[in-house]
């Protein structure tokens, strides 16, 4: 969409290059060099996955890139080859699938619940008490659940050792950690999202609601006719940013939170990036991890394309792209 | 008279009952509590005597209080008071920095008769969908720029993305007229005084809200650090608090690691502190963020407007 209007624009307007596209050049360079730097040349780095990438002491890295023998597909064997591949896949789409329902619905019913309540005053003190968590890293998200968790000095396990019974080895015992880490991100995310979708309930024409009154209609239908049909479009766009991110986990809430997400744990709780991460910090080569990057590179761009693409297809208005 | 009545019952009809009023209140007042309840925990913990953690464990309300914990950090603390120096450091940095780059991005974006306005968006719009990975960015990081174990591997990486580059040129083409520019190009303005004299001052709001993201950013961020610094002098607080993390269940998974690494872990902060730590990252968030609040949720709104 955007593109055709640029093209058709451009035609139009091209006269000639004037001191004032100069000084627009000059103002766009500095954050276009950041992005060549940081963006851009990650991209072209991309190639690594495809090479025997070997560090040459005393050259730069796009020596080192050109230089480096192909190596076909034999980082993606073996990568494929591991047992991991299966574990982290499927934890990190699992996981992202969990958090997209639950966290939409979750956020999208309490929206509409703390927008019916009757003192607004008491729904600014909710929300914002809600909202907080947001704001805190996951490094200390990490240190809150190991207050409640912790082996030996835990809340929990106290008060199971107040009551007679058996402690329990919580960062060891990988069954519970699914349900964990989905109540650790709803804890994180469930505010901030259902101020999102409260600010566009707000949003919404007033004198629809008056009419509806007018007409007789119960709360419960308004809710059911006007609130919730008005949130669809954010609903819509919200799936579809979270969509795109299917193949990426959010890496502190994985690597922190289990801290480290390895050992007896690994099966329920390494994703993509903790697998990643981890590989990075020991010495497997670099070549196979980044195949493991270059699989999710490329798999999120398509899903957010097609995504987009579906959506499109169902509604031109709320695609975003 | 009359008018007033039927406008009552009208906003009646339009509000749940009590009963359902009430049970509303609870379901969110048992929310709210699990939100900020860990906080007042790890708070109580930072305010236990190390004594009373050592026999009983954690406790929501501690059999003996104490300062220590914040004692011990503002007389012996110097590595924790250095690395609250470097999250300051970083934060007023990288968010000074971080504001430049995207306003003029933002403001070069917002100028549709500019004729290379298609390049430059798609520059900006190709990362919002494609990106190179975390061993990419980390080998150019490294190998290419090497910015391992420098404060500028804290700074740099987080300080411009797509997302508030969207945000700032919809409301430079939302809130400042054409006309206003065009007429200050009559008078022989160049536009980096226009951006200069005319958008950045019209547009205090939303530089508000892409200081604030970028100041939560780089106050929280943690990962940077743990990819780029190994050198402790650098660390951020957040850095900090998980390192400390991480070494104590390295102790906890390796008890034949020896007198060595027993020593090293005596002196790292006790419990109590690591409590206080993480007590003086959230304070300045907590005491802040109810104020910027509305900042937030309107530049989440604006960009949630098509591009």
């Amino acid at each position: 969409m955007n593109k055709k209007i640029e093209k058709k624009s451009s035609v139009k307007i091209r006269k000639h290059w004037t001191k004032n596209d100069t000084e627009l050049t000059v103002l766009a360079l500095p954050t276009t060099i950041w992005f060549v730097l940081f963006s851009f040349l990650p991209m072209f780095g991309l190639i690594i996955a495809f090479k025997n990438y070997k560090v040459i002491g005393g050259k730069n890295f796009i020596y080192n890139v050109i230089h480096s023998e192909w190596s076909g597909l034999k980082n993606f064997q073996f990568l494929i080859k591991s047992n991991d591949l299966y574990t982290i896949l499927r934890n990190t789409i699992l996981y992202n699938l969990a958090f997209i329902v639950l966290g939409t619905i979750l956020a999208v019913a309490l929206a509409v619940m703390i927008d019916l309540l009757r003192s607004k005053r008491r729904s600014k003190v909710y929300q914002t008490l809600m909202f907080f968590p947001y704001f805190m890293s996951w490094v200390v998200a990490a240190y809150f659940l190991d207050a409640f968790l912790n082996q030996d000095k835990g809340l929990l396990n106290n008060t199971l050792r107040g009551s007679g019974n058996e402690p329990v080895q919580w960062y060891m015992k990988a069954s519970v950690w699914p349900f964990i880490l989905i109540f650790m991100y709803l804890w994180k995310t469930t505010g901030y999202n259902m101020v999102i979708y409260l600010s566009s309930i707000s949003g919404i024409d007033t004198t629809l609601y008056e009419a509806a009154v007018v007409d007789g209609a119960s709360k419960r239908q308004q809710v059911r006719y006007i609130t919730l049909p008005g949130l669809k479009n954010v609903v819509v766009m919200m799936f579809i940013l979270n969509v795109g991110k299917v193949f990426y986990s959010d890496f502190g809430l994985f690597y922190q939170l289990s801290q480290g997400a390895t050992g007896s744990i690994f099966s329920t709780t390494a994703t993509i990036d903790t697998y990643v991460f981890n590989a990075l910090q020991s010495a497997t080569p670099i070549g196979m991890t980044s195949a493991a990057t270059f699989f999710q590179s490329v798999a999120c761009c398509i899903t957010i394309l097609l995504a987009n693409w579906i959506v499109k297809k169902m509604d031109p208005d709320s695609a975003i792209i | 008279m009359k008018k007033r009545k039927e406008e009552n019952s009208v906003s009646n009809l339009n509000m749940i009952s009590k009963k359902t009023d009430i049970s509303f209140n609870i379901i969110f007042i048992v929310l709210a509590l699990i939100c900020i309840v860990p906080v007042i925990f790890i708070f109580m913990i930072s305010l236990s005597s190390e004594q009373s953690i050592q026999t009983n464990g954690y406790r929501m309300i501690p059999e003996a209080f104490s300062l220590d914990s914040y004692i011990f950090i503002f007389r012996e603390g110097q590595m924790i008071l250095r690395s609250l120096g470097i999250s300051v450091l970083v934060t007023v940095v990288g968010t000074i920095l971080g504001v430049i780059l995207t306003t003029l991005m933002g403001y070069v974006l917002s100028r549709s008769e500019f004729k290379l306005n298609g390049f430059f968006t798609m520059v900006v719009f190709i990362p919002m969908i494609f990106n190179g990975g975390m061993i990419s960015q980390y080998v150019v990081n490294t190998q290419f720029m090497h910015l391992k174990d420098t404060i500028w591997a804290l700074i740099l990486p987080l300080c411009v993305n797509s997302f508030n580059i969207v945000i700032c040129k919809t409301f430079f083409k939302s809130n400042i007229p054409d006309s206003v520019i065009e007429s200050a190009q009559i008078d022989g303005a160049s536009q980096f005084t226009i951006f200069r004299k005319i958008a950045l001052p019209l547009s205090k709001p939303m530089l508000a809200t892409i200081a604030l993201f970028l100041t939560f950013g780089y106050w929280n961020d943690w990962f940077q650090s743990s990819l780029y610094i190994t050198n402790t002098k650098l660390f951020s607080l957040q850095a900090l608090l998980d390192h400390v993390q991480r070494n104590i269940e390295m102790m906890a998974n390796n008890p034949s690691l020896g007198v060595n690494m027993q020593q090293y872990m005596n002196s790292m902060p006790k419990e109590g502190a690591r409590m206080a730590m993480a007590i003086i990252i959230i304070i300045p968030i907590a005491c802040t963020y109810p104020f910027f609040q509305k900042y937030f949720i309107s530049g989440l709104t604006v960009g949630a407007v098509k591009g």
